[in-house]
């Protein structure tokens, strides 16, 4: 348990967003982290402070980019041993710091890095932490908006929120999005949360707050003793055919590409690499032999539910829908408006997906680069 | 030598997901399955015991009917389980349950050479915590995201999956490990094995038999201790009738990518 008195609430005071850099490069979904925060900090008037741990030099290359997104302060953190991630250096780094400090809040991104450090921390400052969250409010009226928006609740008991009431309420999905839970953190300071990558909105490049921002640099109480694990080799790697029921994002093509096959698959291999999904087939395509049995969709193949499932020329037969229908958001592209796939489509594109793909492909950089 | 392995028995949300009315979860009628990445622990486990004979151990913590769990675990080739009940532990957010399962493990008595093995997550709170919160409490170094292990020794080397390659850790025992799929695949219950599943050991832990450990307090577990609480738990508002986005052309696409940017898919 932490030796501080962190049920005293009133000591601890500012939003923290954990700065996650790899090899040098900050994260980028850190600055949706940062954005966010400014938001939060600004609904209850204090500041917002990034923590940046790495090796030497790692401030002077990123401290300008979170200050133009919202931070006032950068807390830099520069030592040999906070090169390369390691549980033990970085959670104790950061649990010393936020014993000394005391932030109100502290925002770790929900990577594989940060979902490994948040519950470390969590569990050294005798803190409670929320994991993977979509939505953050401190503001009951804004968090009762919320919940009037994306809420089956009745108005009666959304109306009947405290509105005095200050702790930082931190929803996220459970259950593959069936559910949703706000959960707080009322006794113990700071709340934490890990916030899932690529949900909150990056805010916009502020050059005057970029040089106004405020470098603090914290000295690291840390010795080669403290390291438990040893860090051998960091890989890069180009990302594998990831197995159809893991992936996020699923884009399948049947019987409407048998016009020209090769242009087919590789509109969808174009979108799916969009996302970083994978492609899938239905089985009219496999039998075809234009995808391998592994690609399979539907009763027979693999019962798939990623967030977004994108189906070009399939018809949608009962034994196809079946292994995909409960995906989180169906989109259908098909050149017959009864086809049955529309049925469970959340959205629906009647026409030639040989016309339709290279424009959605055109739509989705477009966004992308505008984002 | 020990392979200690926390698991749990969760709903399986792959089948239809049933809520009730006050939109809290309607477990009653949901299947109950081994948490999937559990199960890659279990493997693992059961792959060093292969290797080095070494005793495995299956440590939950549920109410009694998780206690088949348990069984099935010992069909697979687990030694001992043990089963941690108790009304005091009910209601318990990651901090307390890691709390309540670190102080099951020190009963159970952590040895120099021992090895705790977890899954990354449970699929039904999804959180990825209890694992690390358990080292912690351990006062044991982690390595989460395990996808390939080895032991020399008291040297543990472990590839430890990053969203965009891996790295490669070393440690020592005792420690503790996160599970992935990509890790092995798990074996079948033998028939062997189910036939001797109910000569061998499960044990419970119930709050008396763990009560003396200081993690153990009524302000550290169960409802109480726990410092999370949920506020409000809701259901998304039910999926409409689909849209169909007429035309076929470049702003028929361009609105479909604004919808997919509202939902955050893109």
């Amino acid at each position: 348990m932490a030796d501080f008195n962190n049920t005293n609430l009133a000591d601890f005071s500012g939003v923290w967003v954990f700065c996650e850099q790899r090899q040098g490069k900050l994260q980028p979904t850190v600055l949706e982290l940062i954005s966010e925060a400014r938001k939060l900090a600004d609904d209850m008037g204090v500041e917002v402070c990034g923590l940046l741990l790495g090796g030497k030099g790692v401030g002077d290359s990123m401290v300008k980019e979170l200050g133009a997104y919202g931070a006032d302060k950068v807390l830099v953190c520069e030592n040999d041993l906070l090169e390369t991630y390691t549980t033990d250096a970085y959670a104790k780094v950061i649990c010393d710091t936020v014993m000394a400090k005391k932030p109100e809040i502290l925002l770790i991104a929900a990577t594989n890095i940060g979902r490994d450090l948040g519950p470390r921390c969590a569990a050294r400052l005798h803190t409670g932490l929320t994991a993977d969250c979509t939505h953050l409010d401190v503001d009951v009226e804004k968090y009762a908006a919320f919940l009037k928006e994306a809420s089956t609740l009745p108005e009666a008991q959304i109306d009947a929120l405290d509105r005095a009431d200050r702790n930082l309420k931190m929803t996220r999905p459970a259950f593959g999005g069936h559910l949703m839970a706000t959960i707080i953190c009322p006794r113990f300071r700071p709340q934490m949360a890990t916030v899932r990558p690529g949900v909150l909105k990056k805010g916009e490049y502020n050059e005057a707050k970029a040089n106004a921002v405020v470098v603090e640099k914290v000295e690291a109480q840390l010795s080669e003793a403290d390291l438990q694990t040893k860090v051998l080799e960091v890989v890069k790697e180009a990302k594998e055919l990831v197995d159809l029921t893991g992936a996020d994002v699923v884009v399948s093509v049947g019987r409407g590409i048998s016009k020209d096959v090769e242009t087919g698959i590789k509109l969808a291999e174009e979108l799916a690499g969009l996302f970083g999904g994978v492609v899938g087939g239905s089985r009219a395509a496999i039998d075809s032999g234009w995808l391998t049995a592994d690609h399979q969709v539907g009763q027979t193949g693999k019962t798939v539910h990623p967030k977004l499932y994108v189906a070009l020329g399939i018809s949608g037969a009962i034994q196809h829908k079946a292994g995909m229908q409960d995906s989180e958001c169906i989109v259908a592209v098909n050149k017959s408006d009864s086809a049955p796939i529309f049925d469970v489509a959340d959205y629906g594109i009647c026409g030639d997906l040989f016309k339709v793909v290279p424009m959605m492909i055109d739509a989705i950089k477009a966004a992308k680069a505008s984002k | 030598m020990k392979a200690i392995v926390c698991v749990k028995q969760v709903p399986d949300t792959s089948g239809k997901v049933a809520v009730n009315p006050d939109g809290t979860l309607n477990r009653a009628s949901m299947a109950t399955i081994i948490n999937p990445d559990d199960k890659n622990a279990v493997e693992a486990a059961l792959k060093l015991k292969d290797e080095t004979g070494c005793k495995v151990v299956v440590v939950t913590m549920g109410p009694p009917p998780a206690q088949g769990m348990l069984r099935e675990l010992l069909a697979m080739g687990a030694d001992e389980a043990i089963l941690v009940s108790g009304r005091e532990f009910g209601g318990s957010d990651t901090f307390a349950t890691s709390q309540i399962l670190a102080a099951a493990i020190k009963k159970l008595g952590l040895e120099d050479d021992d090895i705790v093995y977890c899954g990354r997550q449970a699929i039904d709170g999804d959180t990825a915590q209890v694992g690390s919160q358990i080292a912690e409490k351990l006062g044991i170094p982690q390595i989460s995201y395990a996808a390939d292990i080895k032991k020399e020794g008291n040297t543990i080397t472990v590839k430890r999956m990053l969203e965009d390659g891996y790295m490669t850790i070393q440690t020592h025992t005792p420690c503790l490990l996160t599970c992935i799929k990509e890790l092995n695949v798990p074996r079948y219950m033998s028939i062997k094995g189910i036939m001797k599943c109910y000569d061998k050991p499960v044990t419970v832990y119930d709050y008396n038999a763990l009560k003396d450990d200081p993690l153990i307090d009524p302000a550290t577990i169960g409802l109480k201790g726990s410092p999370t609480n949920i506020f409000k738990s809701f259901t998304p508002p039910q999926k409409g009738q689909g849209k169909m986005l007429e035309g076929a052309d470049m702003s028929t696409c361009e609105e479909l990518v604004g919808e997919l940017q509202k939902k955050h898919i893109i």
